[in-house]
């Protein structure tokens, strides 16, 4: 018992008080910044081998960004990766990064549902499906329920059974051996429900876009409420996406 | 005996043509004269498309003479379909999973093999009629007896796999676990993927747990066949950043492992243990995985000695609240009580099914590539792999403790030698042409924190990728996990799955 209290002594208080204001050390790759500087975009664009870079003018599509952080390397006049971690957005189109915008990246209130804040706000069960994913997301995903982010303490929780949860988490470009497991898991969900796509592979499909292994027909016909972006996405960036789009 | 084979070290490429190409009646007699050693077994078999021809290659790992044995055989395309093979399974069970895969993605028969199933479903199988729902299950006919269907999607964050038991009663006569839903068609990704930074990504890619484990393997090998030489010191760094990932996933494990006996201490401050190692490795590199770290030829992210400090205070925290906590767990009863005498594999078993890493080294099978394929980093530091002997849960969160500390010490040791770091870092270049020898054939070993992580690389006549392969050690280890849990009851199974966390990923591909 002595020997128990000792190591809860040793340890002390572990969680992160305010999630919302974290300083993550240089060299995380969060949100980038595009500056002014003209630069030769074609070259830019074609490095990328995610095709996240667009051009005219050059822009980054977070949720093709697996924030590798080459182009900074390659042109660190054009492109800088801040330590911002709060890369979540509820439309798919407020995730391209432009030129001369250093504005924060957030879940706008007005393109969320009004249900999702009444009904989840104070708290939100949510069922998680890998889908041909790296198990990196996972990996992040989980320990945003650790002692350390706590993301328990908002009501924020993963749960066994799709018919216990509120929505889905999917990570994972969606291979053709799970397109059919999504949907059921999908469909298990009681309505109104909510599906957050989690991470690089989820959101385009990332490195895998283009596989014939993968089959992301599911996502043509129902509605994304959350993008968060990472290649894993950060726990504190997991953390705060929710947490935006339930409106606390 | 050279005109049957060749003997190659680890990360040395070959031209491809130096591989003795036999027919498969004298492949099989020498495999049959190798596989009995105990030093010996399988690390890579596969086929490919090579021409006109289908070509397969076999890579024997000798563990006492530090060598790979490469053995070749041919078939014309257009004859494979027909073709039955006297299996090697039917003496050596640990090449059942390689002669599955070839039956899967070419439809070849393996006389002798007790059951061609596939093992992941892939986009280019052999059999597209067969669907990944079709799977032939191991069925009993019995009033007594019942099955459990577990998966695709699990109870908690995790990957997806199916697994059926058969039970009697609470009792586990057999579970059996179908696999490929994590399939997303990776390795053909190598080859259609034209950049090479892509290809970097990809291998970051391959399995997130290992991300380091999987890109250092890559990169090595892409090396070798690019002719670079790496500093002394980069090899250190990737290896520093390795061992980082070993102590990382392996306290992450021990939480987990005392989640499922509802430890809530153990689970708790193991948990809080990861975070400042992962934490260091986004210091490091920006992720906390590792993602960026690994690059061919070269780093963004020299080990700077203000990171070398920081490093150092690091782990030196971290190993006096895990050693506490660790000691505390030996003598937890209801723990011992839990792990003691579950799940258990003997020697004789793990080496049957061809077990790696862990899985092998805590039945008493050395196999441990950092000692017997060294490359990298680990040519200049002597690793002597850890081994226990009782093979049950208990031994596999012992060994993780173990390794954890032999971890501690391996990086404590070289940070605070000042030599090393003397040396510039080569610093990567993305757009630095490669010049790819052409027609060869490089295989690359690395001790990951699951076992043994194997990459070859095969290029043509222009230096392109032509095949590229991946096994990850799970490939192995898989089968320990159904074996485990004979006869025990099912409720056993959530610690036994943790106590060797396989990857669904890096078995998928």
């Amino acid at each position: 018992m002595i020997e128990t209290l000792k190591i809860l002594a040793h340890h002390g208080m572990q969680y992160i008080p305010d999630v919302k204001a974290v300083n993550l050390p240089t060299p995380y790759r969060g949100r980038p910044v595009i500056s002014d500087a003209k630069v030769d975009e074609n070259k830019l664009a074609n490095m990328c081998p995610l095709k996240a870079i667009g051009k005219n003018p050059l822009s980054i599509d977070l949720g093709k960004c697996s924030f590798c952080g080459e182009c900074a390397f390659k042109c660190p006049e054009k492109i800088k990766f801040t330590q911002d971690y709060k890369l979540s957005a509820s439309r798919r189109e407020d995730l391209i990064i432009k030129p001369g915008e250093n504005k924060l990246l957030k879940v706008n209130p007005k393109y969320v549902r009004d249900e999702i804040k009444k009904v989840f706000g104070r708290s939100i069960k949510l069922r998680q499906i890998s889908a041909g994913g790296d198990n990196s997301a996972e990996l992040e995903l989980n320990a945003s329920s650790n002692a350390n982010f706590d993301m328990g303490r908002f009501g924020i929780e993963f749960v066994a059974s799709p018919r216990h949860a509120d929505g889905i988490v999917i990570t994972g470009p969606i291979s053709q051996n799970m397109a059919e497991a999504v949907k059921i898991c999908y469909d298990a969900v009681p309505d109104p429900k909510i599906v957050v796509l989690c991470g690089t592979d989820a959101i385009s499909g990332g490195l895998f876009e283009k596989s014939p292994a993968v089959n992301r027909t599911f996502l043509d016909s129902i509605k994304v409420d959350l993008f968060i972006c990472g290649n894993p996405p950060h726990p504190l960036t997991i953390v705060n996406g929710i947490l935006q789009l339930i409106g606390r | 005996m050279m005109n049957t084979h060749i003997y190659v070290e680890n990360n040395k490429a070959i031209e491809i043509k130096k591989i003795p190409t036999l027919n498969y009646d004298e492949f099989y007699n020498i495999a049959v004269e190798l596989l009995p050693k105990e030093e010996v077994h399988c690390v890579n078999y596969f086929g490919f498309p090579y021409g006109e021809k289908l070509k397969f290659i076999c890579a024997f790992a000798d563990d006492k003479e530090h060598k790979i044995a490469l053995l070749s055989y041919e078939f014309e395309n257009k004859n494979v379909k027909d073709l039955n093979l006297k299996s090697l399974t039917e003496t050596f069970p640990a090449m059942h999973i390689f002669e599955r895969e070839i039956n899967e993605n070419f439809g070849i028969m393996f006389q002798g093999h007790p059951w061609l199933k596939p093992i992941r479903f892939p986009h280019n199988r052999y059999d597209k009629k067969l669907q990944i729902s079709q799977y032939p299950f191991y069925q009993i006919e019995s009033e007594q007896l019942h099955e459990v269907g577990v998966g695709p999607i699990h109870a908690g964050v995790i990957e997806p796999g199916h697994f059926r038991f058969i039970c009697n009663g609470e009792n586990v006569l057999s579970l059996e676990i179908q696999l490929g839903w994590q399939h997303r068609g990776i390795e053909n990704l190598f080859l259609k993927n034209e950049n090479w930074l892509g290809r970097n990504l990809l291998a970051e890619n391959i399995a997130g747990d290992t991300a380091i484990g999987h890109a250092s393997t890559f990169a090595s090998a892409i090396e070798s066949l690019a002719g670079i030489k790496i500093s002394k010191r980069l090899k250190i760094e990737r290896m520093i950043a390795l061992e980082l990932e070993r102590i990382a996933t392996n306290t992450g494990d021990m939480s987990a492992l005392c989640t499922d006996i509802a430890y809530q201490l153990g689970a708790a401050v193991f948990g809080i243990l990861r975070t400042p190692i992962v934490n260091f490795t986004q210091r490091w590199c920006g992720n906390r995985l590792g993602k960026g770290m690994i690059r061919i030829g070269g780093t963004h992210y020299p080990l700077t000695p203000e990171l070398r400090r920081e490093l150092h205070e690091v782990l030196k925290k971290y190993k006096k609240k895990f050693l506490e906590m660790a000691h505390q767990c030996y003598h937890l009863v209801s723990l011992q009580d839990r792990f003691d005498d579950i799940g258990t594999l003997t020697k004789k078993q793990v080496r049957l099914i061809g077990a790696v890493g862990m899985a092998a080294r805590m039945a008493g099978l050395p196999r441990d590539i950092r000692k017997s394929h060294p490359s990298g980093g680990y040519e200049f530091v002597n690793y002597e792999p850890i081994t226990l002997e009782s093979g049950d849960v208990f031994a596999r969160f012992l060994l993780r403790s173990k390794e954890i500390q032999e971890s501690l010490k391996l990086i404590e040791n070289i940070i605070s030698n000042d030599s090393v770091f003397a040396e510039t870092d080569d610093m990567f270049e993305v757009d630095k042409p490669l010049t790819i020898q052409k027609d060869s054939f490089v295989l690359s070993l690395t001790e990951g924190w699951r076992g043994e992580i194997c990459h070859t690389a095969i290029t043509d006549n222009k230096g392109d990728l032509l095949f590229y392969k991946i096994k990850d050690p799970s490939l192995h280890n898989w089968k320990a996990l159904e074996l485990s849990l004979r006869n025990l009851e099912i409720s056993d199974f959530p610690i036994n799955n943790k106590s060797y966390n396989l990857s669904y990923a890096g078995n998928d591909l």
